[in-house]
């Protein structure tokens, strides 16, 4: 029983105790402190991860694409992960005019091979690097900005026929996703 | 000090700052540090700490479950079932949710029969104990509309049946439940609605709480006794004593409501519910959770729509009224002779009831709930009244202090001296 242990009735019981029960004191508040942040922690563990993806989302975490009938020149648009990817069949000329740039005279210097797979098939996440628009120029009739590539309508970024920022307020290239070749005509993205 | 500053006695700068423009730390300082709690407490007082707790779990798991379900008829089901397998410790939030409803009505539970045992529902207690009853109404309106969003079997028909019940209401029912439903059946709307109301409601019960525990600090704290502390020999500051026994409970709480989220999650719900809805077909034997029943066992004890229903919510409409229905001015049941067993035979009655609530209504059942409902009631509005006049209390202690402190404990000042104001 609480009682019991009272000392004294006074309403504070700090200065009651000598130095050395003040030690035990000090001690046990210690204990018991870090005993409540642990559990607080322990608990608070699966509520944070509850708001990461849950399994059935990370289920659904890659895409295939069929190559197979996007012709040259012809670009398609794919979701993946929530967000458009853009599949590019380039021309010669587009790839041409990707490889032809100084690589280090670019905002964000990537050279197009290393930004390709496969030189025809350029795939970028449709994602502006600024504030995260969705780029024109996968249809024909888009505007495609002075560099061939997409035109952002949002703040006017420009990106070129490698998906890499030109002019404009984007800092970075459009981000090449983690795909693969499944076959000659078939990618999995993610 | 600048004119209009609260006085602080806080020494860090930065708690000082903040105190004297807004002396909450103060507030805690005197509401939960100093703050004078009788000393002969038992583990009966910790259950009031332990609901607040509870309500706190409710909440934060509650927030967390919404992020993952949609209130929608054909979503409803399978998202709660999606929380189960999908989302990252979902089961864990789900059934400590689950069954954190059950924990919440047994502290409940404990914490009214503690009132009731110990009187603590008497002057100058009465709106105190009153907040508490509003408390427990819409913990029960809360519960029941969160049993109905999984839109399982069990959801589905007690959500029929409980929303019902207001169809007994001479008139106007019929246009009650429709209001009710939003529809001429539990649907889609009502889904929503209750979704709704079950977000909103436990917010609602946090500010009934904090009138409820404004009112206790007013008051002060009943104790076993029953009687007044009378000076500081009887009273302990509320920290460390009560902060430190209040742990203890709480550390036992959990053990429990661990084994049950971690062991029988399930023990408490019923299998039906994990069937999705299904508007063309009842379960065969449909009972509300556990901590409806005994009221459920009433509804069904009375052989009449309307007088089930009005017995039903009367039941727990007469605890507004306690207060005045005891007269005697001793309140812990410890010094009333015949009350204290008539009190605990009521307590037997009502778990009996909880148990008759939880069988088919038929035969034997139907009589042992028909005399169980009229000791329920005959408690309140006959035994009660009537001890008040011819019982006769046993002689009270002089103080708290020379009760739980053989040989009179220590005696401070003229404090200890002051006549006893009132038997």
């Amino acid at each position: 029983m609480a009682d019991t242990l009272a000392p004294s009735s006074s309403p504070s019981t700090g200065g009651a105790h000598g130095p050395e029960q003040g030690t035990k004191r000090d001690f046990l508040k210690l204990v018991t402190g870090s005993f409540a942040v642990i559990g607080v922690g322990a608990i608070a563990w699966p509520f944070i991860a509850s708001m990461n993806p849950a399994k059935d989302v990370l289920a659904l975490a890659s895409t295939d694409v069929d190559l197979s009938h996007i012709a040259e020149g012809q670009a398609v648009t794919v979701m993946w992960r929530g967000k458009p990817v853009f599949v590019r069949h380039r021309t010669p000329q587009e790839i041409e005019q990707a490889r032809s740039v100084e690589v280090s005279s670019l905002r964000d210097p990537e050279a197009d091979a290393a930004r390709v797979q496969k030189a025809p098939w350029l795939i970028v996440v449709g994602v502006c690097t600024h504030l995260g628009c969705v780029p024109l120029g996968q249809k024909p009739t888009d505007p495609r900005g002075d560099y061939g590539g997409w035109f952002c309508p949002c703040h006017g970024s420009e990106y070129d026929t490698s998906g890499r920022i030109r002019r404009g307020p984007a800092p970075l290239n459009l981000v090449v996703p983690e795909y693969a070749f499944t076959s000659d005509t078939q990618i999995r993205i993610g | 000090m600048a004119s209009g500053l609260h006085e602080s006695s806080f020494a860090n700068p930065v708690v000082r700052w903040i105190d004297q423009r807004m002396p909450i730390f103060t507030m805690i300082q005197k509401e939960y540090g100093t703050f004078p709690t009788p000393r002969n407490f038992n583990y009966f007082w910790n259950f009031g700490a332990l609901a607040m707790i509870n309500l706190v779990i409710m909440i934060a798991t509650g927030v967390f479950l919404a992020m993952n379900y949609a209130a929608h008829t054909s979503l409803a089901f399978e998202s709660v079932e999606r929380i189960m397998r999908d989302v990252n410790y979902g089961w864990l939030i789900r059934y400590v949710h689950m069954n954190g409803a059950s924990m919440f009505f047994i502290v409940v539970y404990i914490h009214i029969w503690r009132g009731l045992y110990y009187g603590s529902y008497k002057a100058p207690r009465e709106l105190l104990w009153m907040l508490g009853v509003v408390i427990f109404i819409l913990m029960m309106a809360t519960a029941f509309m969160g049993y109905v969003l999984p839109w399982g079997q069990m959801s589905f028909w007690g959500a029929t049946v409980i929303t019902n019940l207001f169809s007994a209401i001479p008139l106007v029912g019929d246009s009650i439940v429709t209001l009710l439903w939003g529809g001429f059946s539990v649907d889609n709307p009502t889904l929503n609605r209750f979704f709704s109301l079950h977000y909103l409601l436990p917010f609602v019960i946090v500010g009934v709480v904090f009138l409820h525990v404004a009112a206790l600090h007013i008051t002060g704290s009943n104790n076993p006794l029953g009687i007044d502390p009378k000076g500081p020999q009887d009273t302990v500051p509320f920290h460390p004593y009560y902060t430190a026994k209040d742990s203890v409970g709480m550390i036992v709480y959990f053990i429990v409501f661990a084994f049950l989220v971690f062991f029988v999650p399930n023990y408490l719900g019923h299998p039906d519910n994990y069937i999705p809805a299904n508007p063309l077909s009842t379960p065969a034997h449909i009972v509300p959770e556990w901590y409806f029943l005994p009221f459920y066992a009433i509804l069904r004890a009375v052989p009449n729509k309307l007088g089930g229903v009005l017995m039903m919510f009367g039941a727990i409409a007469i605890l507004f009224v306690l207060p005045w229905l005891d007269r005697s001015p001793v309140r812990s049941m410890r010094f009333r002779p015949i009350a204290k067993w008539l009190m605990l035979l009521w307590s037997a009655n009502f778990l009996v009831l909880m148990w008759a609530g939880g069988r088919p209504a038929e035969g034997t059942y139907v009589l042992i709930a028909r005399l169980c409902t009229a000791y329920y009631f005959a408690y309140f509005l006959v035994i009660l009244p009537l001890l008040s006049k011819v019982e006769r209390p046993l002689p009270l202690p002089e103080s708290i202090s020379r009760a739980v402190l053989r040989g009179g404990g220590p005696l401070r000042g003229a404090a200890a001296a002051k006549p006893m104001e009132k038997a």
